[in-house]
């Protein structure tokens, strides 16, 4: 997993994956690029990133691709990104399609849900955090006593 | 002293507290209006390590942090 400044560029990125396991002999690699779309006013996305426990969690997902013979990868932007440009990509490689199918699936998933990254809307040049569209992650609340 | 981080759009500096649970930290955090109200939808880790306990016990040094809800991607 690598964190990128501002925009990924999904081209280099992705010839990069797949020359580096080209020869790897997986029979299947299933990719996801998420794009900024430009949506009301909205001129870029902003992230923020901590990347102590997304390195942990990426961990975690790899042990868990391993048993399946298959590998994760996954690039993500730090800062603004512009609308019609990547902020996302991540890609699964395994032996047979099957296993890239559904793991990307579950994996986009839990990315959404417990990757510690916070999305900030600009509008007009201000930073706005993406409340609405956000998720408390797993364990939310510990500190209200609500678990 | 255990060092509490706020992470991401909490946008508050790191504070030092004398605490030996996180029920303790807990506690404290309730009593400030502008930090008690991301507690409710906020995960917590301790060094780093994602916890589901409140009676974790904490030793001097040890660091807090307060993940506000998410949205990569």
């Amino acid at each position: 997993m690598k964190i990128y400044n501002g925009s990924l560029e999904v081209e280099a990125i992705f010839n990069q994956w797949y020359n580096e396991e080209k020869e790897s002999n997986y029979g299947a690699n299933v990719s996801f690029v998420g794009v900024v779309r430009a949506e009301d006013e909205i001129e870029a996305l902003s992230f923020d990133i901590y990347e102590p426990i997304l390195f942990e969690w990426f961990n975690q997902w790899q042990e868990k691709a391993k048993q399946l013979g298959a590998k994760i990868k996954m690039a993500h932007s730090l800062g603004d990104v512009k609308v019609h440009t990547s902020s996302f990509m991540c890609a699964i490689f395994s032996p047979k399609r099957r296993v890239a199918l559904e793991l990307i699936d579950v994996f986009v998933e839990d990315f959404k849900a417990n990757a510690p990254i916070w999305k900030y809307d600009i509008i007009g040049g201000k930073r706005v955090y993406a409340q609405e569209r956000s998720t408390p992650m797993s364990g939310a609340g510990i500190l209200k006593g609500l678990l | 002293m255990i060092k509490v981080e706020f992470l991401g759009p909490i946008g508050k500096d790191p504070i030092y507290v004398e605490a030996s649970t996180l029920r303790e930290i807990a506690s404290k955090l309730n009593d400030d209006e502008s930090i008690a109200q991301w507690l409710s939808s906020s995960a917590v880790a301790v060094n780093d390590r994602l916890v589901k306990d409140l009676d974790i016990v904490l030793n001097d040094g040890d660091r807090v942090s307060i993940l506000p809800p998410v949205c990569g991607g």
